[in-house]
């Protein structure tokens, strides 16, 4: 049995894509990028795998600033997770590889995680944007 | 390939022509919820622990309702009920056109 | 030379769940994929705000209908290491001998898909009759067909007594007799060897670079695979990872095939070994801390990441599934192939767009 070995590492976002670089050196690869949104902001773990070995990033994005820079330059599967993230929580990705400009998930409303609230039900959200664009425009930022 | 094309084309074919054959239910499948009026207390637990509730037990009424579209079968109440008045039966729940909920009103308290 | 953008999905009948393709074409060779998700996103992630813990391993299963059970058990796994329980060696047993009836009717659908997409409609059937028998198996043991609804924090649900267990074993030895006539002609078949030798080929690097998981990595020669962990009972039934080294449709296919008849071999040596003893431990308290767990779907590795923080809610739930992983490798295999081969290509990485989108 092998042992099933993971470890948790903070980071910055400014050491990011330096410390992507030397784990794709040391031939790692990114199994998954996951987000989490907490009171402090949104948490990001990039996850990368090697022999059965898990090493994660742990990257605390604090209030406001939601803007990293994109890993896909290193490993383009990257370019997917970060799409996804940005559909789901209005994350800003800086110079995506394969950039889907917010067209790669539907959904009926815009940045669903990123909202702490529970969304509307998609018809009510729906003709609640047509009613009213101030809302809609509300529930996009919250 | 052909060995098997030709073996099944001289056998009976395997698809039963259900509704007019009758399925043969599979023993401990987990179908239709069966509610016993007779031992049930009212105490609402099984209704606490529904995952989708589908359950809704009025106690003062002495009221049980079942939310037939939204029960997944799993079981959970029938594990919880202390009296035991749960069961899951194999029988599918049959098709309905309509959604509302099958109310069952157990019998007065006895005076003490 | 003009392109035109062809769209695959979101209904087809090759995909067994919606997925959305634009395809840019030039004269029949596809140049570019542009995937588009969401049809069947359903904000699972966030349903742990409403349901509790022990609830929610229903919420989990119900993820996907053909990977359903590792899901749940998955999700067990990772509540039980937050709440530092260790499920009864029994409980164990009983779970790897469920996931690997899940990996048998995965690969057997897959294999039905998979004839079905190269036009081979007879033999599609074919595999879904054996799987038919599996799913009637299933049904005996779970009380559920596709759904399990077994699993739960701290052990299982039900047991598969002294009574059940000879005679499950006896009719999935019988079923393994025909998955093994439906296996061989998936390997030798002229025409299916046709539509899939030399299509799609993934070299090793690609697949290790862009993050490939499950069969689609197995194929290509690299040897991984999370049962090698150790979760369930895997640290003490012997099991061997299946490898290909040509990379193409048909190694991908052969690497399912093998890996769905020693599944076979795999119950029947937990059923010998399993042990007496309880089937679950009580649960009391909440979660706290994070996790992450990986186990093995027939799909490929699955990775989930809980937060908990002492309440009965967990505050976060993430899945990243096999097919997730996969996609970036299927746009890599769509670049540069046949129109025709499009709808092999897509099935050929196992697509589960229901795990994908949860």
């Amino acid at each position: 049995m092998i042992p099933h070995e993971q470890t948790f590492e903070a980071i910055g976002s400014d050491a990011l894509l330096r410390r992507v670089g030397e784990l794709k050196a040391g031939g790692w690869r990114l199994a998954a990028i996951s987000a989490a949104k907490n009171a402090a902001g949104l948490e990001l773990i990039y996850t990368f795998d090697r022999e059965y070995r898990l090493l994660n990033l742990r990257l605390q994005l604090a209030g406001e600033v939601v803007k990293v820079p994109s890993v896909s330059a290193q490993f383009f599967c990257a370019a997917l997770y970060e799409n996804e993230l940005h559909d789901l929580f209005g994350l800003e990705v800086e110079n995506m590889a394969l950039d889907f400009k917010g067209n790669l998930y539907r959904t009926a409303v815009k940045f669903p995680f990123g909202c702490t609230k529970a969304p509307a039900p998609a018809l009510a959200a729906s003709s609640e944007a047509a009613k009213s664009p101030a809302v809609a425009a509300a529930n996009k930022g919250a | 390939m052909t060995g098997i094309a030709l073996k099944w084309a001289l056998k009976k074919p395997v698809t039963s022509r259900y509704p007019f054959e009758p399925r043969q239910p599979i023993a401990d499948s987990r179908g239709t919820l069966d509610f016993d009026t007779l031992t049930c207390v009212y105490c609402g637990v099984c209704a606490k622990k529904c995952p989708t509730g589908a359950i809704e037990v009025v106690r003062s009424g002495r009221r049980w309702a079942i939310d037939r579209l939204l029960c997944i079968s799993c079981g959970a109440c029938v594990e919880i009920c202390p009296k035991k008045s749960l069961a899951l039966d194999t029988r599918h729940t049959g098709p309905t056109i309509t959604r509302d909920r099958e109310f069952f009103t157990g019998a007065e308290k006895p005076a003490a | 030379m003009a392109k035109t953008i062809v769209p695959f999905g979101p209904q087809h009948p090759v995909l067994p769940e919606p997925i959305h393709l634009d395809l840019v074409v030039e004269d029949e060779v596809v140049v570019e994929a542009r995937p588009s998700i969401g049809f069947i996103h359903r904000g699972l992630e966030r349903l742990v705000e409403r349901k509790d813990f022990n609830e929610f391993t229903y919420v989990a299963e119900r993820i996907c209908g053909i990977c359903s059970f590792i899901h749940g058990q998955t999700y067990c796994q990772g509540v039980e290491q937050l709440m530092h329980l260790e499920a009864p060696l029994r409980a164990k047993y009983l779970r790897t001998i469920w996931g690997e009836m899940s990996r048998i009717h995965s690969h057997l659908l897959w294999l039905g898909l998979m004839a079905d997409a190269v036009g081979f409609e007879n033999l599609f059937m074919h595999s879904w009759r054996v799987r038919e028998r599996l799913l009637n198996v299933i049904e005996g043991t779970t009380g559920g067909r596709v759904i399990f609804g077994t699993c739960k924090v701290g052990g299982v649900r039900r047991d598969i007594g002294p009574e059940a267990l000879p005679g499950t074993l006896k009719e999935l030895e019988s079923i393994e007799k025909d998955a093994r006539e439906i296996t061989e002609i998936f390997l030798h078949d002229s025409s299916i060897k046709d539509r899939l030798c030399g299509v799609g080929v993934l070299s090793r690097e690609d697949a290790y670079a862009l993050g490939c998981v499950g069969p689609t990595l197995r194929a290509s020669g690299v040897e991984q695979d999370m049962r090698a962990l150790g979760y369930a009972a895997f640290d003490q039934v012997p099991f061997k990872v299946v490898t290909r080294t040509e990379g193409d449709s048909y190694a991908r296919c052969a690497v399912r095939c093998e890996e769905l008849l020693q599944s076979f071999e795999i119950i029947r040596q937990a059923a010998a070994r399993m042990p007496e003893g309880e089937i679950a431990v009580k649960v009391s308290g909440n979660p706290k801390g994070e996790c992450i767990v990986r186990t093995e779907q027939p799909r490929g590795e699955v990775v989930y990441w809980l937060k908990a923080n002492g309440t009965k809610n967990l505050e976060r739930f993430r899945v990243r599934t096999p097919t997730f992983a996969n996609i970036p490798a299927l746009l890599k295999l769509l670049q540069g192939c046949d129109l025709a081969d499009v709808p092999v290509l897509v099935l050929t990485i196992d697509p589960c767009i229901s795990c994908t989108e949860r």
